[in-house]
């Protein structure tokens, strides 16, 4: 166990350490970030003092060492766009984003979960495969495109529910849209638009998992022993299900984060993904990096974490674990 | 008995209240990236520019039609060449009650003039300006300016005593940088600020106590970026805003359809041109061969008249765009009407041009071009690639994000072009800085844009004259000459002024549209 965590965690650097040289690989790639804060109209002198205040003159590895030693720290430095330091751009903007995704995973697992199960155990149903065909339209429509059909319905056609921004917040510690109907009027388009995808991504493997346990010698043996249906269904089907979903879901959680940029884009939504997209216009490149960092934090952390989960739930791999320390 | 009365004014009460409600003009707006900062010296964009005057106020307004009219100063006279004397309004008010008088204007110079400022220019001429009485100033130029009162509406004049009671003179570079000033306001213009989150909205209420008679109808404007195009047109749509801008062009004619939506167009002050690079003497495209076909101006005008603007406006622009013979635009102070015709769509003529120079089967050449700058900046190009393949000339196009675009063609990389897109509007509004700017070289902070490396001695001399020559007659007369040989000379091909779309809900009963293309809230009619 623990020569699994620290091989985990050491890989966890390396990926950090790739990403990290990518990440200020774009200080060089992205074009002068000098051009867009001193103006068109500048002169050579206001351009030199403005590249020697940002550090642009020194050599490469100068810039690098320099960049991974602040990072490390937690120090991403200055937005060139927004003048404050880019944890704290960053901070102020999570909480939208982390709101955004957390609706949306909720919504993806209480709605993809349940179908799963229903359109497993009922293959044959119309209703199973009226499911089934419109979940190919959650897995194969861009999401720019299901959020401008879910505007166009619901706010342009129908006018129920706001088509951009966060509307009405309520701070509890954060601005929060969960607290007050008026706020979460705001977040069920773009939090749908997110979910769509994973919704129906789990929808299908759960299903797809179903049917492999449904044909196991064990479910056939629990239902000869007479339990009843629904035991047999959620309390072994169902959970034997949940490993690769558990692995899924995980990974999700970091797309969902990560992939929020084009629903926050649609939408106005002012959170990270916003956030990095301006980033992108502006050059802003201390942004750029940061975030690109942090979604690999993410990935990272999230991977460890379901790595872990599989020896609470996967009953062999402690097994396994064990019969290795008897040796 | 009594109860019964109590419910009567009761629901007559009410229906006071409902009626005041009714009367509630709430105007909600959006554009694409919000505002920068309130602090009036510290951003130079155009709409945190337009922000800043819903609530400062210079002594000069420029209309929405770019006229100039009395704000802070009621009347002015010029003394001397160099002396302008300006009296200033009185029993005007900050928004917080202070007095405006003669020293808020000299804190004001002193605060734009600091290093950290982006407006500086504004009152680059200006020499000093001298207190006569509390209500009396004397504006002293370094030099006779023809444009002083042209540039004065940017001169945003703000309150000494708040300045000094929260330590907020000092200026901080960059965008919504979190200083006092730059988050606050207080200043004499006709809207107050009630709120802004970056990024999300900023809230105005008119100014009760405002010297003059609004135009608007509004209690209360609600300003909210919208990045995504399709999404703000849905907010059109459903109502959920009352005007928005850019319309993207393929959906004008959309708005126009739909029932209580319109599209309002008009030109823009930008100018979109292309420039040749006049001054290697070996072009970048023809390494070995020595020569660079540009510097003669035959070949110039070959390329100018091979390409076919009406195609482009009618085809790329939509029509959403005005052919232009002129580096300026209508507006622009110095816009010779009976000037702005260009040469003719003549392929032939401009292949002849291209045999007589020297250069019958052509040459190659790369395009650089922006593809996220200016409206359909890369289908422009796009479509200037197969014009001029038609004369025999081989354009390799190279469209790139604009802070690549502006890098490779700008001063960074010393001018790394030899054929460049490139679009301009004056700051001053007047036609001198596109000469300075973009069309001579010699002297301080000259040709910033001249990425072609346009020279011509004469126009040269003309431009510095025209800098400092007050007598308007002269002035024209000098701005046409200098125009006439950048003609001849076929410094740049002049392409069009975009136009600019904006969508506008049915609440709203009429707005003056600004070439800026932004709003100012003094000009917004509500139904």
């Amino acid at each position: 166990m623990l020569a699994f965590i620290v091989r985990r965690l050491f890989q966890s650097i390396l990926v950090m350490l790739a990403v990290g040289f990518i990440a200020f690989s774009l200080f060089n790639f992205v074009g002068d970030p000098v051009n867009n804060m001193v103006g068109i109209e500048a002169t050579i002198e206001e351009r030199e003092r403005m590249a020697k205040a940002l550090g642009l003159n020194d050599p490469f590895p100068i810039q690098f060492a320099r960049f991974a030693g602040n990072a490390l720290r937690g120090d991403f430095g200055q937005s060139y766009r927004l003048s404050v330091p880019v944890e704290e751009a960053i901070g102020e903007r999570l909480p939208a984003t982390l709101e955004l995704v957390f609706v949306a995973a909720v919504l993806a697992l209480a709605i993809g979960v349940p179908l799963g199960v229903y359109t497993g155990l009922h293959r044959e149903g119309a209703v199973s495969r009226l499911l089934l065909t419109t979940s190919l339209i959650g897995i194969s429509l861009p999401t720019f495109l299901i959020g401008i059909l879910l505007i166009l319905t619901f706010s342009v056609w129908l006018g129920w529910l706001p088509s951009f921004g966060r509307g009405v917040t309520v701070n509890i510690g954060w601005e929060s849209n969960l607290v007050s109907w008026e706020g979460f009027r705001s977040i069920i388009l773009p939090s749908v638009t997110l979910c769509l995808f994973q919704l129906t991504l789990l929808m299908r493997l759960v299903r797809a998992e179903m049917l492999e346990v449904l044909r196991t010698d064990y479910i056939k043996f629990a239902r000869a022993r007479g339990l009843t249906s629904r035991a047999v269904n959620f309390g072994h089907a169902l959970k034997n299900t949940l490993v690769p979903v558990i692995t899924i879901t995980g990974l999700q959680i970091g797309s969902l984060i990560a992939f929020a940029i084009i629903t926050e884009t649609v939408f106005q939504w002012p959170g990270m993904g916003l956030l990095f997209l301006q980033a992108i216009q502006f050059v802003d490149i201390p942004v750029m990096a940061a975030y690109l960092c942090l979604v690999a934090f993410i990935f990272v952390v999230i991977n460890l974490i379901v790595d872990l989960l599989y020896y609470v739930i996967d009953p062999r791999l402690r097994l396994d674990g064990g019969a290795a320390r008897a040796h | 008995m009594r109860s019964k009365n109590i419910v009567i004014g009761a629901v007559a009460a009410a229906f006071i209240a409902a009626g005041t409600a009714a009367d509630a003009k709430t105007f909600r707006y959006s554009t694409s990236g919000d505002i920068l900062g309130l602090d009036p010296f510290i951003n130079n964009e155009g709409p945190t520019n337009t922000m800043k005057s819903n609530l400062y106020e210079g002594l000069i307004h420029r209309a929405w039609d770019l006229s100039l009219h009395p704000a802070l100063a009621t009347d002015w006279e010029q003394t001397s060449p160099t002396t302008w004397r300006f009296n200033l309004r009185k029993d005007v008010k900050f928004h917080n009650g202070n007095d405006f008088t003669a020293d808020d204007v000299l804190i004001s110079l002193d605060r734009i003039r600091l290093p950290a400022s982006n407006m500086t220019f504004v009152v680059s001429s200006i020499d000093r300006i001298e207190k006569i009485d509390d209500h009396t100033i004397d504006i002293v130029t370094q030099y006779p300016d023809p444009t002083l009162l042209l540039n004065l509406p940017n001169f945003w004049i703000m309150d000494k005593e708040w300045l000094e009671a929260n330590d907020a003179f000092g200026l901080e570079e960059g965008a919504v940088v979190k200083t006092f000033a730059n988050l606050n306001v207080n200043g004499t213009g006709p809207f107050m600020i009630e709120e802004w989150v970056p990024d999300t909205r900023t809230v105005l209420v008119p100014n009760p106590n405002w010297w003059g008679t609004p135009w608007h109808n509004l209690t209360r404007a609600v300003f909210t970026p919208i990045g995504n195009a399709a999404t703000r047109v849905a907010a059109l749509l459903s109502g959920e805003i009352d005007l928005m801008y850019p319309v993207p062009l393929q959906d004008v004619p959309r708005l126009e359809s739909t029932a209580g939506v319109q599209a309002l167009q008009g030109p823009e002050l930008r100018t979109i041109f292309l420039g040749f690079d006049q001054h290697r003497d070996e072009l970048l495209d023809m390494p070995g061969t020595g020569k660079n076909p540009f510097k003669d101006v035959r070949v110039r005008k070959a390329f100018y008249q091979a390409i076919d603007i009406n195609a482009i406006k009618r085809v790329v622009m939509r029509n959403a765009a005005t052919p232009t013979g002129l580096m300026i635009a209508p507006g622009i102070n110095g816009f010779q009407p009976d000037m702005n015709d260009r040469f003719p769509h003549d392929p032939e003529a401009a292949k002849a041009l291209l045999a007589e120079a020297g250069y019958p089967d052509g040459f190659p050449v790369t395009l650089d071009c922006p593809n996220d700058r200016y409206v359909n900046d890369e289908a422009i190009c796009l479509a200037v690639v197969p014009m001029l393949k038609r004369v025999g000339i081989d354009v390799k196009l190279n469209a790139q994000t604009k802070s690549l675009h502006f890098q490779k063609i700008g001063r960074a990389e010393q001018w790394n072009t030899s054929f460049f897109m490139l679009g301009w509007t004056p700051g001053s509004y007047d036609a001198h800085n596109p000469l300075q700017q973009l069309m001579t070289l010699d002297g301080e902070g000259q040709g910033t844009w001249n990425c072609g490396r346009f020279t011509h001695p004469r126009m040269e001399e003309l431009t510095d004259l025209i800098a400092g020559e007050t007598d308007v007659q002269k002035r024209t007369a000098m701005i046409r000459e200098a125009f006439q040989i950048h003609k001849d000379e076929v410094g740049h091909i002049t392409l069009h002024q975009q136009a600019l779309a904006w969508g506008i809900g049915s609440n709203v009963k009429e707005v003056k549209q600004r070439p800026h293309n932004d709003v100012d809230l003094r000009y917004v009619m509500m139904n």
